[in-house]
């Protein structure tokens, strides 16, 4: 809960931090705020509760999955300092737009309500749609923030025509005693608008995590938006989106599981092929990492499905796992993108790799590790994350589901191995790239963190 | 304890000289020989101070809600393949005295990286556990292969990495299966759960576990990736993969496929072995062809592989005995064999069988070695190919006469193709290209030498390491058959 009053008031703070003259305030500022709130965050540590009239709820669970959260946008401003050299930038806005989405996306780890989920995908989807079109000169960017923000509302629309629905048939908007009046009546006394419910519930989250057939705009806009925010899209909006669906199947709807596992195994299935096999053909490192991201959810749903016991700890882990290595591989596009310009923009294709072995050995290192965990490779985090949730989608005896995921999976180290060899093996065309020392130390944790947590699994989950 | 000192040995000396990067070069080769020969010497005090009776076991809490351990132990079967390992990693270094690579340091780390996680392999008594060092040994040899291999090493390699992540992958779902059945990840404690496993499902288990082990070793059809990078990557690459690397794939089936899948294998086990012997005979043909002497030990390679999978899979006492032996026998050989054609290679500029020939004359000691190391590969009776071979034989023919029959050729085959190769290669008349080919010394006389020591004492004396294996290899079979 304290997280979510922190960053409220820094937001405002730092909107006001704008009005002094020096910028540099700004980044160091915003790095305190979000260092604050996640202290404060760890605050309620075995203090579970329920809070603002029983509209959010705190346990260790959610106090977790919130430290990942804010750890991942802790790293992410971390590298954005390039992005406020500009002279066009207005830092203190994007600052302060980043920390009332952090509000948002904090709410939807906890709510213990439908209308607490809807505010917070609200708040974390509104504040997305502005950052994405932040470049404002740049029209892909302002391409991708209209289109981003046509469908994203159109997908809030259909999850709040659920939620009324599930109104309807709970007579609540309170997740616990939706569960209560699902357990009371019988199969054939629930209405026909609980489970289309359901289903336009799910189908407005997956669209946030974007998950296959919901995935259309994942590319353009990632693609679009400025890396900087683009990484925050595909780690935070993640970890956040993810934890709302498991909320909400696991507290309300566990007891009715035939109804929608079916379904969500079609989603599954349908993220993991079209995002490995297009993924692929990408020339773009970026499109890439979007088509990536679009099959870790589909992995991530693994965990969901299984719903076992084990599946809040495989999904806190997944979302670290990839989470750290996501930043670690838009981190290093940031920095060598930067070099090279086409057509006014950075050059964010594959080949800007080439041979950055010789041009920073310590990016090529960086790279790699983060490929070799997204790959889900052992030694590396990702494939314990991989691990946890084929574990958990075997716990329910989804035996093809796994042999897809596995085959899929294989398909994976094919093109997260593009830009290793890239990096390695190819020959070299631009100079010699000089990073920031803080740029360093920021990469260099997440890299530690993917080692760290390949070797030594048992580090995250004995806190569960 | 020892276990544990197994490991960490090579890895700290992998950490070691990657942080010596940028310093002298020669540092960084007596810094991995070092490390290396302390991994022999340990290694043998093992093997050495074994004794069946006793337990090996270092075990800590990795993954405590899951149960899943670090835990190691060494039996008999480990303990060869431990020897083996330690045996031939301060060769493979050694070897590479002669030559600089570019960044040394990297190139010497990967190495002792590589030696750690087979280590790790040989002696993981959690089925995770080995999972785990069965694939991180593929991720150091991968950019040993593609940095410092030839022009289309990078392709070649990357084909190899994908093929081999493949197959584990389907071993991760056996795995994972297992362990949801069972709920445990002790493997010895699975042996135990499999029997309660429906024959439906062992057969799916033996396929995916075969598929991972037959895509290592490499078994026909899963072979294609194999010769082209034996044959594109750098000579100590090259060593690692058919001499250690390979064994990893028939350490799985001994270990791991046979004792989990016991009904697995009765129903499908024979059409594995059909696949194996005609592997077998695939690659011996091929190699009969060759004029690369690479590209002709690699298929040699690939043939000998099959021998090895269908004895193991034959389920006999003597196949499995016949396996582990030639394992070792194998190993030793293609070590020394590769080894040879890269003197050839830096004295001559190349692999072409047909500009090589009359090198005898003018180098008795390596013609020696090489006379050696061949019949060993061979397997002429008192060398270290005889026993193994042999033992395969009789297990495949114990299993079904015709197939046994059929593999026997290799015999035959065997001899063509190597023989062929060393006429062609050694004797005849001189031209240009060996005109002044000089004799081994130094450094390289220093790999032969143990190495031919080793083909004819392991031919003499087979029952030094026949006995070691024996109680581990009859305890698994009681498994396979109740």
């Amino acid at each position: 809960m304290y997280p979510i009053l922190v960053l409220s008031i820094t937001g405002i703070i730092t909107l006001f931090l704008g009005f002094l003259k020096s910028k540099k305030v700004l980044l160091p500022a915003t790095l305190f705020f979000v260092t604050l709130a996640f202290l404060a965050n760890l605050y309620d540590w075995n203090k579970p509760g329920l809070y603002f009239n029983n509209m959010l709820q705190v346990n260790n669970f959610t106090i977790l999955l919130s430290a990942i959260i804010l750890l991942s946008a802790f790293l992410i401003i971390g590298l954005s300092k390039g992005f406020i050299d500009d002279d066009h930038a207005q830092p203190a806005e994007y600052f302060a737009i980043l920390q009332f989405s952090l509000v948002g996306a904090i709410m939807m780890t906890g709510y213990q309500n439908l209308i607490m989920l809807f505010i917070g995908v609200e708040i974390l989807s509104v504040s997305m749609y502005v950052l994405t079109g932040s470049d404002k000169r740049n029209l892909r960017g302002n391409e991708a923030a209209l289109k981003y923000f046509l469908m994203g509302s159109f997908a809030t629309g259909i999850m709040l025509f659920g939620i009324a629905m599930l109104y309807g048939a709970n007579y609540s908007f309170n997740i616990e005693t939706a569960r209560a009046v699902i357990l009371q009546t019988q199969l054939a006394g629930r209405p026909v608008y609980l489970f289309v419910g359901v289903t336009f519930l799910l189908i407005g989250l997956l669209f946030k995590v974007s998950a296959a057939p919901f995935h259309f705009w994942t590319p353009d806009v990632y693609e679009g938006a400025p890396t900087i925010f683009t990484t925050f899209m595909s780690t935070i909006v993640k970890t956040a989106g993810f934890a709302a669906i498991y909320r909400i199947l696991e507290v309300s709807f566990s007891s009715i599981y035939s109804f929608w596992w079916v379904m969500v195994v079609i989603m599954t299935v349908l993220s993991l092929i079209i995002s490995n096999v297009t993924a692929v053909s990408q020339g773009s490192f970026k499109r890439m990492l979007a088509f990536s991201s679009i099959s870790h959810a589909g992995y991530m749903l693994m965990a969901v499905i299984g719903l076992s016991n084990k599946s809040d700890d495989s999904i806190v882990f997944y979302s670290l796992a990839y989470s750290l290595a996501t930043i670690s591989a838009f981190g290093v596009l940031m920095a060598v993108s930067k070099e090279k310009l086409v057509d006014g923009r950075p050059d964010e294709s594959i080949t800007v790799l080439n041979g950055l072995s010789k041009r920073n050995p310590f990016l090529a290192f960086i790279l790699a590790i983060s490929m070799l965990s997204l790959a889900g490779i052992p030694l590396t985090a990702g494939f314990w994350g991989k691990f946890y949730v084929f574990s958990d989608a075997a716990f329910r005896g989804h035996i093809w589901l796994l042999v897809v995921a596995i085959l899929m999976s294989a398909v994976g180290i094919y093109y997260y191995f593009k830009p290793i060899i890239a990096a390695y093996m190819r020959e070299s065309e631009g100079e010699i790239i000089s990073i920031k020392p803080f740029y360093k130390i920021i990469l260099g944790i997440t890299t530690f963190g993917s080692i760290l947590l390949g070797l030594f699994p048992d580090l995250l989950r004995s806190l569960m | 304890m020892l276990a544990l000192i197994l490991i960490l040995i090579p890895l700290i000396g992998s950490l070691l000289l990657f942080s010596l990067r940028g310093s002298n070069a020669g540092v960084s080769k007596n810094v991995a020989l070092l490390t290396s020969l302390i991994e022999f010497v340990i290694a043998a005090y093992a093997f050495i101070t074994f004794d069946s009776q006793t337990v090996v076991e270092v075990k800590y809490a990795w993954m405590k809600d899951l149960r899943i351990n670090f835990h190691l132990g060494i039996d008999g079967i480990s303990l060869l393949m431990i020897a083996l390992t330690g045996f031939l990693v301060p060769l493979i270094v050694l070897s590479t005295f002669k030559f600089s690579y570019k960044k040394q340091e990297s190139f010497y780390s990967l190495i002792l990286l590589t030696q750690a996680a087979l280590m790790g392999v040989f002696m993981a008594k959690d089925i995770f556990l080995f999972y785990f060092f069965y694939e991180a040994a593929l991720i150091p040899v991968y950019f040993l292969a593609a940095l410092w291999g030839g022009e289309n090493a990078p392709r070649i390699t990357f084909k190899m990495f994908v093929y081999t992540m493949f197959g584990s992958l389907f071993m991760l779902v056996a795995i994972v299966y297992l362990y949801i059945k069972a709920s445990t990840a002790n493997i010895q404690e699975l042996y135990a759960a499999a029997k309660f496993i429906s024959p439906a499902s062992q057969n799916l288990l033996f396929w995916a576990f075969f598929i991972a082990f037959a895509i290592k070793m490499p078994v026909l059809p899963f072979h294609t990736w194999q010769p082209d990078t034996y044959s594109e990557s750098p000579t100590p690459a090259t060593m690692l993969l058919s001499g250690l690397l390979s064994k990893m794939g028939v350490y799985g089936l001994i270990r791991i496929l046979l004792p989990l899948a016991p009904v697995g294998l009765s129903d499908s086990g024979f059409i594995a072995m059909i696949l194996s012997v005609t592997g077998l005979i695939y690659g011996s043909v091929i190699a009969i062809q060759q004029n690369n002497i690479k590209r002709l030990i690699a298929y040699s390679s690939f043939a000998h592989m099959g021998l090895m999978a269908a004895g193991v899979l034959s389920g006999t006492l003597s196949g499995i005995q016949g396996a582990l032996l030639q394992m070792v026998a194998h190993g030793i050989n293609a070590v020394g064999l590769f080894f040879i054609i890269k003197i050839m290679y830096d004295r001559t500029n190349t692999r072409d069988l047909n500009s090589l020939g009359g090198i005898t004359q003018k180098t008795p000691a390596l013609s020696i070695y090489f006379m050696i190391i061949m019949l060993g590969s061979v397997a002429l009776p008192l060398t270290n190919g005889f026993v193994g071979e042999f033992l395969l034989l009789k297990g495949v023919f114990d299993k079904n006469a015709w197939l046994g029959g059929i593999a026997g050729l290799t015999i035959i085959l065997g001899a063509v193709y190597m023989l062929r190769m060393m006429q062609r290669s050694m004797f005849g008349e001189s031209n240009q290209v060996t005109a002044k080919f000089k004799d081994v010394k130094g450094t390289e006389v220093a790999v032969l030498l143990p190495i031919a020591a080793v083909v004819l004492l392991m031919g003499i004396f087979p029952n030094v390491f026949l006995k070691i294996t024996e109680p581990a290899v009859n305890s698994l079979l009681q498994l396979i058959h109740p």
